[in-house]
């Protein structure tokens, strides 16, 4: 093979889609304000930097922000939360923007997760998840209650599981937080209202922190498939619960249509929290100062793009189209073409960025790897990667039930990429198979 | 070839390393896979805890967070941000407006940015203006340059955790210029979210132990209250050692001998936090200070941090930045091959300014390898920092040279800011030495001045009654009177019975000088009202 294909990150730039024309002509002209004369430049775009200039300490994208983030975007971000959610209200005083929703994550266990107590402090997880929260859990000293999702069921969500998993946790560890990624990393899968409803029963009945991380809420475009937001459904449910429930909502400019990750803009909305341990919340953000004013700008952009009538309005439709027809493709195609591969299933995937596949391992396959000291599936990778130049996430490292193995592929990927994608998987894995028959 | 062994289940992961960007980023994540694996709840023989309450609130809350206070940011910030808020609703006050010379951003003060840094970065992050003629060829070079080393040619992609492979030789190279062909290696070299995440990694890592063998960490006193807004986090010791005001804030190695004898009976201290050029003092360590301050690191097997993001900000005649690591090996094998260092340097000082791109990075010596590759476990976790901080710090320790086209102005743009800096400096000095109650140490470099406060005995009571430690009590009528914000010195730590308060020599010269003003009109009020 002549290059390496990497489908391992949820990179879309790195894997060769492209940023958004309007985006990174507003960046520019904030970063360099000259451009602002410049009539090059389509004039919502000039009309927006200046703006965002102006909401800028001495008119600079280089001065330090407010700990929560320019008041303005603040503002722009609560009311893209209110529209999101039909009407219910967001106050922007419960928005904390961070680099990335990364760090938003790590703060919010920070004010949940004690390291002194005399049982490690528990946050139930799915099982598989997102692998970078468990690094963060571990990290902080915390004990991670795996509540295992249905991989026949399209790997959804059951309560009855997440009641096993609290049960099992009794004298282990003091569960606090109920961690939820909703579009699923790296399952694919988009909760319906009815498990969300049943979620958040749930946590209000066990008094556990909701954490609600929707970064990947712009991707849902499974058919039948719609994201709704943990905070709308808990408005919906009515008091006591919508005025008890605490929950964290994460959101972020790395994934959608704007891939944005390495300008690292995230936000977290606090819902329900007390009044003193928000005060708390807002000393912990601000030992960070304050986000990268370029990941703020994105959150600013993905907010508030460009409306039907406004000069950069087509350019931004044609090029979000062609984004989303790729990855609506890729959705529909990825699973059935890898379904048609022996010795690989994959459930369907309803909206996100990534696919996880079941691999069926010949038991010579998996006594090898046990030989070479790896995890099956993660040898497996590595073997891809070396003979076929195609990296892809192995399952072990995101959670898997006990002997099941699986990848995790992007399909945030050009169709041309993720053709000679699977191309390479299907003849590395036939000969795999044949390897070890 | 790349190799990571890793310890949990000992294999070696061989890899051809090409020009590919990514392909390191398959490293890191492939190795990260295996410690990455569920952690398994370990069963403990312990009664199960009668904790009732699961939901976060005051006793729930991980008590190490209420320790945590960060004063640059603190109730006298909020309050300067309300009164803003008011001021914008039209209520009247004594001014109209809020002076904000509690943090150290110089553009929020007006500091222009640097040309040639956001013209590269603009480019970067719109690379249509490439073909845009009013932009230089060698700006257009450096982004060509940067972008090449970008996932998709892209700054929307993530970088290795570490930062952009040739951002970091270019750093290194930097370093070497910098203190005269002392060599320094890339793979050293952890670019981060500005200095301040790099810091409170590296405490991270060095904070071990419980007890009496908890890591104590030693900083000044006065500090960047970072430091000890850390140490309250990751529950470490905070021990101080107390920088002399009567002789300019210099430090004193017997004083670091007192303090680490101290310190010994209750943990065990395990690093040695300097900020040069000092924050809040502006002190700059004379070559025979640091040489003092690493023998003693030497001798008591502590790890030596290096907080030098004011290297450039040197104004006072006669003083002369000199870098830890410099003088380390001008030092000799004897030191040089055995004391373990971390330099610290960002964007958002010197003559720069770039506060809000947080750009930053930090070199690390004779770091143990197992902990080197612990380190780069940990700053994984949190991805990677900004990209447009990352490119801007590459054009920082990369300017344009005496051949390019953009030489000339911005070596006029930086002089003319280090200059403004240096008058500023001067004045602020000179100005409050004339108010009789206010005793203000020369401003030898970084961008702030600590002045010594006489406050009358009334006063020090009112503020007791009110709860607040006097100079807040001070600062907080300051704001209320004259919409000045300064920090009180109590958020950075002073000795006993003393007062200050920490004010920026940000403001443009004009501003500066009517706040100079008000402030000495303002104090002779208060020791009059008090007395």
């Amino acid at each position: 093979y002549m290059d390496v294909i990497d489908v391992y990150w949820g990179d879309p730039h790195s894997g060769g889609v492209k940023p958004l024309t309007f985006v990174r002509q507003v960046l520019a002209a904030c970063i360099y304000p000259k451009l602002l004369q410049s009539d090059k430049l389509p004039v919502d775009v000039r009309q927006r930097a200046q703006s965002l200039l102006t909401a800028c300490d001495g008119g600079s994208v280089g001065s330090y922000t407010p700990s929560g983030g320019i008041s303005y975007i603040r503002g722009s971000v609560s009311n893209f939360i209110s529209r999101r959610d039909g009407g219910v209200p967001s106050s922007p005083e419960n928005i904390f923007m961070t680099s990335g929703s990364q760090r938003s994550l790590m703060l919010v266990l920070k004010l949940l997760v004690h390291n002194q107590a005399s049982l490690p402090t528990g946050v139930l997880t799915a099982v598989p998840t997102y692998n970078y929260l468990k690094m963060m859990l571990q990290r902080l000293g915390a004990a991670i209650v795996p509540y295992y999702l249905d991989e026949e069921q399209g790997w959804a969500m059951e309560v009855e599981e997440l009641r096993r998993a609290l049960q099992a946790s009794k004298g282990v560890c003091n569960p606090v937080a109920l961690y939820v990624i909703n579009p699923g990393n790296p399952t694919g899968h988009v909760q319906s209202r009815k498990c969300i409803e049943e979620v958040i029963r749930f946590a209000a009945e066990e008094r556990l922190f909701l954490m609600a991380d929707e970064v990947y809420q712009e991707s849902v475009f499974g058919e039948g498939c719609e994201f709704v937001s943990y905070k709308k459904v808990l408005s919906e449910m009515g008091p006591p619960l919508s005025h008890t429930v605490k929950l964290a909502s994460f959101h972020s400019a790395s994934k959608g249509l704007m891939g944005e990750c390495g300008l690292r803009g995230g936000y977290v909305e606090l819902v329900n929290l007390d009044p003193t341990v928000m005060r708390y919340a807002y000393t912990i953000f601000s030992t960070d100062i304050c986000a990268p004013v370029t990941g703020q700008l994105a959150l600013e952009l993905m907010a508030n793009p460009p409306r039907p009538g406004d000069p950069s309005y087509p350019v931004y439709a044609q090029e979000t189209q062609s984004i989303q027809a790729m990855l609506v493709h890729n959705m529909n195609w990825v699973p059935e073409v890898l379904n048609n591969i022996p010795g690989i299933s994959c459930q369907p995937m309803m909206g996100g960025a990534f696919v996880f596949p079941r691999l069926y391992l010949p038991q010579a396959a998996t006594e090898k790897a046990k030989v070479v000291g790896m995890q099956p599936d993660l040898w497996y990778c590595k073997r891809l990667l070396e003979e076929a130049g195609v990296c892809v996430g192995p399952g072990c490292q995101y959670g898997q039930k006990e002997g099941t193995h699986h990848i995790r592929l992007c399909v945030m990927t050009p169709v041309e990429t993720m053709e000679q994608v699977l191309k390479r998987l299907k003849d590395f894995h036939l000969h795999f198979l044949k390897e070890f028959s | 070839m790349g190799i990571f062994i890793n310890n949990g289940e000992k294999f070696i992961f061989c890899f051809l390393i090409d020009s590919q960007t990514n392909l390191m980023r398959h490293l890191y994540n492939i190795s990260w896979a295996i410690s990455g694996t569920e952690c398994e709840l370990q069963k403990r023989n312990m009664t199960e805890n009668g904790l009732g309450h699961r939901v976060l609130n005051m006793d729930t809350m991980n008590p190490n967070v209420k320790r945590v206070e960060y004063a640059v940011r603190g109730p006298i910030v909020q309050r300067a941000m309300q009164i803003e808020k008011e001021l914008k609703e039209g209520v009247k006050k004594p001014f109209t407006e809020v002076i904000k010379a509690n943090i150290g951003d110089a553009h929020a003060m007006g500091q222009k940015p640097i040309t040639f840094l956001r013209q590269v970065v603009a480019l970067c992050a719109y690379p249509d203006l490439l073909e845009d003629d009013k932009f230089p060829e060698d700006a257009k070079n450096r982004a060509r340059r940067i972008l090449q080393a970008c996932g998709g040619g892209s700054i929307g992609a993530y970088s290795a955790s570490p930062g952009i492979e040739i951002i970091r030789q270019d750093v290194a190279k930097y370093i070497e210029k910098r203190d005269g062909g002392i060599p320094s290696n890339p793979d050293n070299i952890y670019l981060s979210t500005g200095a301040s995440d790099a810091i409170v990694t590296m405490l991270k890592l060095l904070t071990s132990g419980e007890g009496k063998n908890r890591t104590g960490v030693m900083i000044s006193i006065p500090q960047y209250p970072l430091y000890s807004a850390a140490l309250a986090e990751l529950a470490a010791v905070q021990v101080s050692y107390y920088l002399d005001e009567d002789k300019c804030w210099s430090l004193d190695v017997g004083e670091l001998r007192r303090a680490v004898k101290v310190a010994r009976e209750h943990c065990n201290p395990r690093a040695l936090c300097i900020i040069n050029p000092g924050n809040p003092t502006g002190q700059v360590q004379s070559r025979q200070c640091i040489e003092d301050v690493i023998r003693f690191a030497a001798e008591e097997h502590l790890f030596l941090m290096a907080d030098e993001v004011y290297q450039d900000n040197v104004y006072a005649e006669g003083c002369q930045f000199h870098s830890f690591k410099k003088v380390l090996f001008e030092m000799g094998p004897e030191y040089s091959s055995v004391v373990e260092l971390a330099s610290f340097h960002s964007t958002s000082k010197c003559f720069m300014g770039e506060c809000g791109f947080r750009g930053g990075y930090m070199e690390v010596v004779n770091m143990d390898p197992e902990v080197k590759l612990q380190l780069t476990k940990l700053v994984s976790v949190r991805l990677c920092p900004p990209i447009p901080g990352q490119a801007l710090l590459d054009l920082v320790v990369n300017p344009p040279q005496p051949d390019e086209p953009s030489y000339a102005t911005f070596i006029k743009e930086r002089t003319a800011n280090l200059d403004i800096l240096a008058e500023k400096a001067k004045m602020t000095e000179q100005v409050l030495n004339t108010v009789p109650g206010i005793h203000c140490n020369p401003v030898q470099g970084a961008m702030y001045t600590f002045p010594r406060l006489s406050l009358p005995e009334k006063a020090i009571n009112a503020a007791k009654e009110k709860g607040q430690a006097p100079d807040m009590f001070y600062c907080m009528k300051l704001l209320e009177e004259t919409g000045i914000c300064l920090v009180p010195g109590s958020g950075f730590g002073q000795r006993d019975g003393t007062y200050h308060f920490r004010m920026t020599i940000l403001p443009a010269t004009e501003k500066l000088k009517v706040v100079l003003k008000k402030i000495r009109e303002f104090h002779k009020r208060f020791t009059e009202e008090f007395s």
